[in-house]
């Protein structure tokens, strides 16, 4: 299983996100000081999920950090963070 | 600063100075492109604010994740609460929240 395979698997475990997508920017930051040469170093993550509502910003993302504990003390280096609400990603999309 | 724990020495930094951004390397050279985009929205907003550099001290940069109960670098201080990384600092600067943030806390001019 890669690393991203095993941050979905738990985030999607943990947090019911109605959708998840993450995304590997590794080889943006290949050569970078903490890049993994075998990559899945960084990575950007949009979760929508009912779990973050009338939760902050600093508190969504604590959630999600807490989840991916493991992988942010080893192998993840950087992790971008989207987190919605279905609400606030409805009133983003197009009308 | 003998006997001075790195809780002691973020404690007092956040205090003393009204803005304080942990970042890698300084505002004129940072060294990672999240701290980078954090210094330019602060930049373009004319906040003044303390660039601390956590490569320079490796008990630093790990005393700051510990702190904060945050994985990652960089990390924005206001009057000494935690706002957030790079991340949450452009998307409130993008709605305008930062920018009311920064003006109720005295620190932007109205």
């Amino acid at each position: 299983m890669t690393i991203r395979e095993g941050m979905e698997r738990k985030l999607a475990g943990a947090l019911a996100p109605q959708s998840l997508e993450i995304i590997d920017q590794s080889h943006r930051h290949a050569g970078h000081a903490g890049a993994n040469p075998q990559g899945e170093s960084h990575f950007h993550v949009q979760i929508v999920s009912q779990a973050f509502a009338g939760k902050s910003r600093v508190e969504r993302q604590r959630m999600v950090h807490a989840v991916l504990a493991d992988e942010l003390s080893g192998r993840v280096h950087a992790l971008t963070l989207a987190t919605l609400t279905p609400e606030e990603a409805a009133a983003l999309r197009p009308a | 600063m003998t006997g001075t724990t790195v809780n002691d020495r973020i404690t007092q930094e956040i205090t003393e100075n009204p803005v304080v951004l942990y970042m890698k390397g300084t505002p004129m050279f940072p060294q990672c492109g999240f701290s980078a985009a954090v210094v330019q929205v602060l930049s373009d907003l004319g906040v003044k604010f303390k660039g601390i550099d956590v490569t320079v001290d490796p008990s630093l940069r790990e005393g700051i994740k510990q702190f904060t109960n945050w994985p990652t670098i960089p990390q924005l201080y206001v009057k000494g609460e935690f706002v957030g990384g790079c991340d949450i600092v452009r998307e409130m600067a993008a709605s305008g929240e930062l920018q009311t943030m920064l003006r109720d806390k005295g620190v932007l001019a109205a």
